[in-house]
């Protein structure tokens, strides 16, 4: 039912092939239900070679992978963690057509021990389908620690299958689990058919007494091979939901973790910034300095450095810093536990709003990058709640985003204090346009609830998994590392080509005009009757493939009245944009904007492939436009109405 | 025993599902475990007091007090 990752699947797009199964000697299928640790079983197994991909044009994504075990070659496909096979969800839907597709030679079914009993509930589904499996008994090192012990060889006999214990995020057992599921996909070890599986819904088969009859089985196989109750959410979940989800601390907790999480990357993203900008200007003088040694045509000089080498090294030293502080953050939040108690701690409000608590979930997952927020939409059931969470993700600063809002409030905002002081309040101030995107959220999903997608909320179901003490350095890395090279990879796949264009925009002239300046003057009007000019309006415009260029266009079009200066610090940054006519009320509305203008084309794109329909797309466009537009005209009417 | 609705079933108290009414979510929370004669425990509430986190087969699941309305438990005040 849920499967949140925002480090898992984030930086990764969908890609619309498989592995293809000719090449390899065997595939594994992995099943199970969320959060029993299969998605740390496959990277464990499958390291880098994964990837995701559609099977048989179903939304729900598969996880394709590879590895090698005693010189086979093994094909890895990681089922949507679901509950059931009677399909009431699209995850469980792929999972029971995959499984009776046959598309496989063994099923891995990952089940946590500590929890067995629900567990088996879905093993014993699959196996009334298939004996060509092995149960994987993960989380073992947490039941032992709660005094739960498991017969293996009985619970073996009671399901006809080899059992294995492992602890997937201690490497333990992993190997074990590959030698057994290679016997059985060769047929080395025998596995049975139990009678008691088989005969599920045999006599009634409706839903309720098949689902009883599951439940019957499982509590007297659980009954038969498990000793020790262990202690299902024990004192200690109970404490740390006492803090996290109480009436009383609940919600002000979460505002402060979030206020650290943003004061954290405010306040640390400045020294890596300083050090990457002075980098880049050290690295552009060398080149520039080449270039003169070679004697390069002085065009091509400013084209390659001013162009491309400027707004690439402008990317990264602005996305980057607040990125690996924000995501590895972001990820240990998510590993332990948290995040879902964020959907039960504002479940109340998105129902008064007529929509559904996991879209705060959605939400979350838009700050890495909407298009992933979109696609998360897939976890609220109701379509009419799912579309709701669609329309309103790209409220949420994504990835290319939130740096620019975090570079614009320290410059107009800040840029009296220094230090901590500032850290403190850009982090305020951050703070404040979430609470505000929350509720343009839920004030535009009530409006939508009320009008085109009329309904009343529908239910909430969600499981809250126990706490789980984060894997600090695995986590830190492992989202490091994805999101330094998603910076870099989107650095090069898009300030490269925008660089290009944008210079020969502003140095490509037309009667002593460059392009970009009539461009720019179209679009000056509407600019200015919403607080900005048309240089920031075309910026927003020409910024649509990737919202982490508009910010190197707002300067290239402002430098190219000039001679090209270096600007290198936020601080010269500052002074370019007062010196073309910034005021607070511009850098209000520019924030105003970078927030609500349209999703970039990307998370367009997903639109489109979720909603599967043109009118959706559009209606993603228009909403957050007409909103931010609208917004800006007001703030730009009351200020002019204030200073006369 | 004493029969209620699982949404009245205090904070911190045990009850076992006696049935379930025909409900749009009846099927998805039957394949979370919440079977007939399967023990139930009232967790804690969210902080605006909806929903409601419960123990059902070793897992806290979270439902909203409507959809909890369906479920109807009975509870053995003797011990
Ligand atoms: N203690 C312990 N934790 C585990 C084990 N396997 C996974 N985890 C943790 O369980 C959580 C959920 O794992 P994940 O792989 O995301 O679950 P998935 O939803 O099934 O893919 C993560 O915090 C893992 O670190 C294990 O064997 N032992």
């Amino acid at each position: 039912m849920i499967d949140i990752s925002l480090h898992k699947h984030s930086a990764k797009q969908e890609v619309n092939s498989d592995l293809s199964k000719s090449k390899y000697d065997f595939t594994f299928a992995l099943a199970g239900n969320p959060n029993v640790g299969k998605s740390t079983l496959f990277n464990a197994l499958t390291g880098m070679n994964q990837h995701t991909g559609n099977w048989a044009g179903k939304t729900v994504s598969l996880e394709y992978g590879s590895c090698k075990h005693k010189d086979n070659l093994i094909r890895l496909v990681d089922l949507p963690g679901s509950y059931s096979l009677q399909h009431d969800s699209p995850e469980e839907e792929v999972t029971d057509d995959f499984i009776k597709s046959n598309d496989y030679d063994c099923v891995i079914l990952v089940v946590d021990a500590t929890s067995l009993e629900r567990n088996l509930m879905l093993a014993v589904q699959v196996l009334k389908q298939t004996q060509m499996a092995v149960l994987c008994l993960n989380l073992m090192d947490e039941a032992k620690k709660q005094g739960i012990s498991i017969d293996t060889d009985e619970l073996s006999l009671r399901l006809g299958i080899p059992v294995v214990e492992t602890a997937a995020n201690k490497n333990r057992g992993i190997n074990e689990l590959m030698d057994k599921a290679l016997d059985v996909a060769s047929g080395r070890a025998k596995t049975f058919a139990v009678k008691s599986i088989c005969d599920i819904g045999n006599r009634k088969s409706d839903y309720e007494s098949r689902a009883e009859e599951i439940s019957d089985l499982c509590k007297k196989i659980y009954c038969n091979v498990v000793d020790g109750t262990g202690q299902r959410y024990s004192s200690f979940d109970r404490k740390l939901d006492n803090i996290f989800t109480s009436k009383i601390t609940g919600i002000p907790i979460m505002l402060l973790v979030f206020a650290l999480i943003f004061w954290l990357t405010a306040y640390g993203a400045n020294y890596p910034g300083e050090w990457l900008s002075a980098g880049f200007a050290y690295i552009k003088e060398q080149l520039s300095a080449l270039c003169g040694l070679i004697n390069m045509n002085s065009k091509l000089e400013s084209f390659l450095l001013d162009g491309i080498y400027t707004t690439v090294s402008w990317v990264v030293s602005v996305m980057l810093p607040p990125a690996i502080i924000f995501f590895p953050l972001f990820a240990l939040l998510e590993d332990f536990g948290y995040l879902p108690r964020v959907a039960f701690n504002l479940d109340r409000f998105f129902k008064r709003a007529g929509a559904n608590g996991k879209q705060a979930l959605t939400m979350l997952m838009g700050f890495g990058c909407n298009a992933c927020g979109v696609m998360g939409c897939r976890i609220i059931n109701s379509p009419r709640e799912r579309l709701i969470g669609i329309l309103t993700n790209s409220f949420v600063p994504c990835n290319g985003r939130l740096p620019t809002l975090m570079a614009i409030v320290s410059i107009f905002f800040a840029s009296s204090l220094t230090g901590f002081k500032k850290s403190l309040v850009t982090t305020g101030i951050l703070l404040l346009m979430l609470i505000l995107v929350v509720f343009l959220t839920l004030a535009v999903s009530l409006l939508l609830s009320k009008t085109i997608l009329k309904g009343t909320s529908s239910s909430f179901i969600l499981e809250l998994p126990p706490y789980r003490k984060p894997r600090f350095i695995k986590v830190i890395l492992l989202s490091l590392k994805e999101k330094v090279l998603y910076v870099l990879s989107r650095a090069v796949m898009v300030a490269v080509p925008a660089g290009a264009i944008i210079w020969l925009m502003t140095n490509i002239t037309v009667s002593d005009k460059s392009i970009l300046y009539y461009f720019t003057d179209i679009l000056s009007p509407v600019g200015e009757a919403v607080g900005v000019d048309g240089v920031v309006l075309s910026a927003f415009l020409l910024g649509f493939p990737a919202n982490e260029i508009v910010i190197p266009i707002i300067l290239m079009s402002y430098m190219s009245g000039n001679v090209l200066t270096e600007y290198s610090s936020i601080y010269e940054l500052g002074v370019l944009l007062q010196s073309n006519g910034w005021t607070i009320v511009t850098a209000i509305c520019t924030a105003v904007l970078c927030l609500l203008h349209f999703p970039c084309s990307t998370t367009c794109f997903t639109i489109k492939k979720e909603t599967k329909s043109n009118l959706w797309t559009l209606a993603s466009i228009i909403i957050p436009l007409m909103s931010g537009l609208f917004i800006c005209f007001v703030i730009n009417l009351i200020s002019s109405f204030i200073t006369g | 025993m004493t029969r209620c609705s699982l949404d009245m079933l205090p904070v911190g108290e045990k009850g076992v599902i006696c049935s379930i009414d025909n409900t749009r979510i009846k099927n998805r929370i039957l394949d979370l475990g919440f079977t007939k004669n399967t023990e139930i425990s009232t967790l804690r509430k969210s902080p605006a007091g909806d929903p409601t986190a419960y123990l059902v087969k070793g897992s806290v699941i979270a439902l909203r007090c409507e959809d909890a309305r369906s479920i109807n438990v009975s509870i053995n005040n003797g011990d």
